[in-house]
């Protein structure tokens, strides 16, 4: 394989593996503070992108975008209080039943608003056909606001979670509950709280890859699995973990259509997961005696 | 419950409604994948959302095995064992040429015994994982099979198999989707529904079923007590499969074809989503809750909204009937 | 509970019996305060299905009976199956759309041959076995004349021998070879075949001398057809296939698989997929500087499909009807004024571009109802021979000549090469 080849390959790989690792790092605020792994968080990406196209019709890129955020944001913080809060002492199966039936309620909802067409935001630099060479391999430019947001996000969220109150107290939430509820903090609205981030986080996600993917009523689910593949793969509540296991996948998954046919790529990956999940639960880069603390 | 059976039918054919035998007999297939799933769910605590993946396993190896064509095979030694055992059948297909296939029955067998291979194979190490995780490998599961259908050519690929043939018994009776044989399919349909309820009732009623009970209610103290909760756990999970096999059997059979949509995660979660309804662990609530929707969402009840209809239903259910509908006796 | 008075005696029974029926009915079906007794639960089973039974017979020959005295002469019943919903809403909304204009329509003009059509609208969500049931309720309960769709080959295939037992007239809107071929006597199909779409491509290949190429395809229905006609029609051209990969449809990037096509040293590219993926694979190929010819399928055949791709749509070519070019026709062609007025039509009722999937509904309402007007009776068998026998019917996908060997009655002029220039589609006169 020449080295052009390769490199394309490595491109095409960073270009998936930003699109998962961009979906996991939402995953990982709700995991940490509830303990729930939240089905929803594909279609958070689906409501930010639709959202976001539908505001662009009248309003320039950027503050689409950003009002598509808050708006979902809001969304977010409304499911889990008429949903999730009710829920008493709700155990494993029923959290992942209630957040399954909430994805697929809003898809539904989704198909109704809007319909079933395919949409996409504008590329935010430069168009459809624009590429960036690097050494013979080509790259497209949103690629690199992908990553971009990406580190931002990343390096974000670590600052948000070491430096500031409500961050700290949602750490607390997550250590242990009746603890922080001793405290004095109100765990209950710390919850709604990280839905309402997680919400916020996916739309941007959902945002920014809008332009690559294309962006549908059911563009949440295909999302959402491979979201939470690469989340629990990078080690469950660990944001950088989650980035370093997308862009691995994506890569892995880009060789494997050199070798492969590429209806069987999806095999490749989840057979990857079931491995990780039977030998090493707690994740390529998660704690093992973290992992055996957390309830669920 | 035999008797509400006849007497349904009793009244179709007196309302001149027998078309809704139709809708009874195929929801009477999806019920039964939904009661194993309930005693894997609610009697062992584990949540499957790929249980789909082995009602599939068992249509498609049906449905390869019974149209896959061996006539160029004809001479080796096990079809002609079959042969002479009256278990191949020779034809033509729609374009004319000689074809040999194997006999249904042997099909059936081969699909109980690949899914119990499957569900034993992928149970030792899956089994081992708790709540979100365990969502997650069998919501895995769900997918490979999903991804292997659609994109292997031997299954037919998109477009899934079709021609199967009917399911043959004695004295001409068969089981098909014709008129002719529609009475048939429906005693036999809810024959074996009634046969499984009752082994799974005397399962539940026996030593085995208070193990499980026992770890449904605290794993740890099961444990404690000597229950092999691996064991049981993993012997469920593949008694749960092999019911959904022999349901994906039937309904291949009945409806002459399969597709890669009966894998397809929508219909991994309807089953949870049925389960929910009738009681984690009921499988009386199971069944009745299975039949009703199943049979409401194939006559096209609710239109354009069916998928919402069950994601509305598994919220619903959680919040204000965590422990299903039908409530069981409290022994 | 109030205190009893004597002047509302019996209306405080009837309360408190209400109540306390509720309430042991409560009871009856959620706990064991109250065992069945021998009596008792045998009255609360059998009362309540009975008369909901009675009620309903009541009411179906009543209405029966109104409706066959009131309503001469019988209306035409035509159920249809679309995936409204579900992986194929792309196509049967838009058919469905069609069925219902055109239905309105006809009725307006006093219906067919006087009689009105009732359509019987069912959404599948592309799932075979709802199709199936939905097939089997229509043509039992409902009787009716015929069915149109369904919308994919997957869902047509499997009702197939259905309707041919039954003696239901089928005219799906699917373009699998195996729906008409073999010939099924009641089932018919209105789409352009898949071979004739990939013929037209070959051709215009051939006079490119193109003979070195790389076929993606979706893994649904729609894309296996086509990869299987391209395989099968290749060498007939002298082309060469040098790589064949199958895409899940649901993929946002193909750059892996584009970058594995760029190794292969093809001279053309042909994908076979419906959106998202055609827009998807036409910008990843410029993206990472494959710029080679791309040829898409007529799935391709919508403006907006053109208009997701942006600058990377520019210079595709695809095989269609004519109906998206109709403006760029010349005045004389035979299709233009039926192409021109079905565009106008949807366009003012759904606020949207007409799509060639709903013309392929449009083609079968007209061609059953040009069947029913040339057939003496109303009987099935009737309809069905007037229908094989239809003879250059100008239609949407093209001119329909039937026979009792070809159930489709569309040949390879049915199709031109279209190609986008400025972000609009314009004939391809091959430069």
């Amino acid at each position: 394989m020449s080295i052009p080849l390769f490199l394309q390959y490595l491109f095409s790989g960073i270009t998936s593996g930003s699109i998962y690792a961009i979906i996991a790092i939402g995953f990982n605020i709700i995991y940490n503070t509830t303990g729930i792994i939240n089905f929803v968080q594909g279609e958070f990406a689906m409501l930010g992108g639709m959202t976001a196209i539908s505001f662009s019709r009248f309003m320039p890129l950027p503050a689409a975008i950003a009002c598509a955020v808050a708006v979902t944001a809001i969304t977010g913080g409304l499911l889990e209080f008429i949903f999730i809060r009710p829920l008493r002492n709700p155990t494993v199966i029923q959290m992942i039943i209630v957040t399954i039936g909430l994805s697929i309620l809003i898809r539904e909802f989704a198909l109704h608003i809007w319909d079933e067409k395919v949409h996409s935001l504008p590329y935010f630099t430069g168009n459809e056909i624009s590429s960036i060479r690097v050494f013979g391999a080509y790259l497209s430019p949103q690629v690199l606001w992908v990553l971009g947001i990406c580190a931002f996000l990343v390096i974000g969220l670590g600052l948000f979670f070491a430096h500031t109150a409500a961050g700290r107290a949602m750490r607390a939430c997550s250590a242990d509950s009746i603890g922080a509820t001793l405290c004095g903090i109100n765990t209950r609205n710390m919850v709604t709280m990280s839905f309402m981030i997680s919400a916020s986080i996916g739309a941007l996600a959902g945002c920014v890859v809008s332009p690559i993917t294309q962006t549908t009523y059911d563009c949440g689910m295909p999302l959402a699995v491979k979201g939470f593949t690469v989340a629990i793969i990078g080690g469950l509540g660990n944001s950088t973990g989650a980035v370093a296991a997308g862009l691995l996948l994506g890569i892995v998954e880009a060789f494997c259509v050199a070798v492969m046919p590429m209806a069987y790529r999806d095999v490749v990956v989840i057979a990857i997961l079931l491995m990780a999940l039977s030998f090493k639960p707690s994740g390529l880069f998660g704690n093992s005696a973290s992992h055996a603390l957390k309830e669920f | 419950m035999a008797a509400s059976i006849i007497a349904i039918q009793v009244a179709t054919t007196m309302t001149g409604s027998e078309f809704l035998l139709t809708q009874l007999i195929m929801a009477a297939w999806y019920s039964l994948v939904v009661v194993g799933l309930c005693l894997l769910m609610g009697y062992a605590g584990q949540i499957s959302l790929g249980h789909a993946a082995f009602f599939a396993i068992g249509g498609y190896t049906t449905a390869v095995l019974s149209t896959v064509n061996l006539l160029p095979l004809k001479n080796a030694l096990p079809l002609k064992m079959l042969a002479s055992l009256g278990l191949t059948k020779g034809g033509t297909d729609p374009w004319g040429c000689e074809v040999l296939h194997l006999s249904p029955w042997i099909s059936l067998l081969a699909a109980v015994t690949a899914s119990a291979i499957v569900a034993y194979g992928i149970g030792i190490p899956i089994l081992r994982l708790k709540g979100h995780y365990l969502a997650m490998a069998t919501l895995g599961v769900g997918i490979i099979t999903y991804r292997i259908a659609l994109g292997t050519p031997l299954l037919g690929a998109a477009d899934g198999l079709s021609d199967v043939p009917p399911f043959p018994f004695f004295a001409g009776l068969a089981l098909d989707g014709t008129r002719a044989h529609r009475l048939f399919s429906y005693y036999f349909s809810w024959s074996i529904v009634l046969i499984v309820m009752l082994l799974l009732v005397n399962l539940i009623g026996s030593q085995a079923g208070r193990a499980l009970r026992a770890i449904h209610g605290n794993e740890a103290a099961a444990q404690a007590m000597g229950v092999d909760t691996a064991r049981y756990k993993l012997h469920l999970f593949a008694l749960s499969a092999i019911i959904a096999a022999i349901a994906g059997v039937f309904m291949t059979h009945y409806s002459g074809g399969i597709g890669p949509a009966e894998t397809s995660v929508m219909k991994s979660v309807r089953y949870v989503a049925i389960v929910a309804v009738g009681g984690m662990a009921n499988v009386w609530g199971a069944l009745i809750a299975g039949t009703i929707l199943n049979f409401l969402s194939l006559r096209g009840f609710f239109g354009t909204y069916d998928d919402a209809v069950f994601g509305a239903v598994l919220i619903v259910m959680m919040l204000f009937a965590p422990n299903g509908m039908v409530m069981r006796k409290k022994s | 509970m109030r205190r009893c008075r004597e002047s509302d005696h019996n209306e405080l029974d009837v309360d408190a019996f209400v109540m306390l029926t509720v309430k042991k009915g409560k009871d009856l079906l959620y706990s064991d305060k109250y065992p069945p007794r021998q009596g008792e639960y045998m009255l609360k089973f059998r009362k309540i299905p009975a008369l909901v039974i009675g009620a309903v017979f009541v009411l179906t020959f009543g209405v029966a009976f109104i409706l066959a005295a009131t309503a001469p002469p019988d209306p035409i019943k035509i159920g249809a199956i679309f995936a409204v919903s579900g992986p194929a809403s792309n196509l049967g909304s838009p058919e469905a759309n069609t069925a219902v204009m055109l239905v309105n329509r006809i009725n307006a003009k006093g219906g067919i041959k006087g009689h009105k059509v009732i359509l019987l609208l069912r959404d599948s969500g592309s799932d075979p076995q709802k199709a199936m049931s939905l097939a089997k309720q229509l043509i039992e309960e409902e009787k009716v004349f015929a069915i149109i769709g369904p919308s994919t080959s997957g869902e047509s295939l499997k009702i197939k021998q259905l309707c041919n037992d039954e003696h239901t007239i089928l005219i799906s809107c699917a373009a699998a070879e195996g729906i008409t071929n073999p010939v099924a006597q009641y089932v018919f199909s209105t789409a352009q075949k898949d071979a004739m779409a990939v013929r037209k491509i070959f051709e215009t290949m051939k006079a490119l001398n193109l003979s070195r190429i790389a076929i993606a395809s979706s893994n649904t229905g729609f894309g296996k057809a086509g990869k299987t006609q391209l395989e099968k029609l290749a060498p007939e051209f002298g082309i060469e296939i040098l790589a064949d990969e199958v895409y899940e449809k649901e993929a946002t990037d193909l750059t892996g698989l584009l970058t594995k096509i760029k190794a292969a040293n093809v001279q053309a590219v042909v994908n076979w997929s419906i959106e998202p993926a055609q827009a998807i694979l036409a910008k990843n190929m410029r993206q990472i500087g494959l710029a080679l010819p791309l040829f898409q399928s007529h799935g391709f055949a919508n403006i907006r499909y053109a208009k997701a791709g942006g600058a990377a749509a520019e210079g595709i070519l695809f095989p269609s009807g004519c109906l998206i070019v109709a403006e760029a026709l010349q005045k004389d062609n035979p299709q233009k004024a039926v192409l021109m007025e079905f565009k106008k039509e949807y366009q003012a009722e759904y606020k949207e571009d007409a799509s060639t999937f709903g013309g392929h509904v449009y083609d079968a309402l007209m061609l059953l109802s040009q069947a029913i007007e040339t057939a003496p009776d109303l009987d099935k068998e009737q309809v069905r021979s007037a229908l094989e026998n239809i003879k250059g019917y100008v239609g949407i996908g093209g001119t329909f000549t039937l026979s009792p060997t070809d159930h489709n009655g569309l040949d390879i002029n049915a199709f031109s090469m279209q190609t986008v220039k400025g972000g609009k589609f314009v004939p391809y006169t091959g430069k």
